[in-house]
């Protein structure tokens, strides 16, 4: 077949999946993007950032949240983080960096279901305090830990 | 079938599902300047992912562009039984997005 025909036709099959996956509603990016909170994201220091995001900046020093990363990260760009909260009826975890620029990394939301339990890795930009922010019954927990890096995460 | 962003490994044990996943995207935060050019690579990352399970939405995470480039995640919840399928998404600031379905094992 020609070359050319071939790219053509791969090429609509995929544009035609994703096109019927948004138009089928699976996933409309508006009304998901609506939802991400800029201003936590965007925000400069951690308190503004955890009011924007979990809606308090007061959290209580908790041994019930296990946070696992490295004491020294080789690569900044990808440093493992795991959270693990023992706390009941965790709703959401959120990883700040107090020294990156935007300190709140992420987010994540649970269901009713979900473990108080995640991993990912994230970006520093230099050594800082991690920290691990657990929302449960409404109330904000923490545990942190000072990652050193020696290469900058991002790009500096 | 176009090639899916997102690889997922998921396990269930003792009703209680452990998923990993892995996508591919470059997670870029803006704020890096292009070696060769010195102009700000512009701001390309996953703002939110999204979990469902059985109708339900297991984990709702929240992304901002520190999150490292081909990003992994993984989570756990219960009320799972093997053969279940799971299903991912994820929307980036550009307006992308992909979704995988899989089976947990």
């Amino acid at each position: 077949m020609n070359q050319n025909r071939r790219v053509l036709l791969k090429g609509t099959f995929a544009a035609g999946a994703t096109g019927i996956a948004i138009s089928a509603g699976l996933l409309t990016p508006k009304a998901v993007l609506a939802a991400w909170p800029k201003a936590a994201f965007e925000a400069k220091d951690t308190n503004a950032a955890l009011e924007a995001s979990l809606g308090s900046s007061s959290t209580t020093e908790s041994s019930d949240i296990k946070l696992k990363a490295p004491d020294i990260a080789e690569n900044g760009a990808v440093v493992p983080i795991t959270v693990t909260s023992d706390i009941a009826n965790t709703e959401a975890i959120s990883i700040i960096v107090a020294k990156n620029a935007t300190p709140l990394s992420a987010t994540f939301n649970l269901g009713a279901n979900t473990n108080g339990f995640v991993s990912t890795r994230i970006k520093m930009g230099k050594t800082s305090d991690v920290t691990a922010v657990v929302k449960a019954g409404g109330k904000l927990y923490s545990t942190s830990k000072n990652v050193k890096v020696t290469i900058g995460g991002c790009g500096g | 079938m176009a090639k899916s962003s997102i690889k997922i490994r998921a396990k269930v044990k003792k009703g209680e599902a452990k998923v990993k996943c892995l996508i591919s995207h470059p997670m870029e935060t803006g704020l890096r300047k292009d070696k060769k050019s010195g102009k700000l690579i512009p701001a390309h990352f996953i703002q939110e992912v999204v979990c469902e399970h059985d109708g339900k939405t297991v984990i709702n995470a929240q992304w901002s562009g520190t999150i490292s480039k081909n990003p992994f995640l993984s989570f756990a919840f219960t009320g799972a039984k093997a053969g279940d399928m799971i299903k991912i998404s994820w929307v980036d600031n550009t307006g992308k997005s992909d979704t995988t379905e899989a089976k947990m094992k």
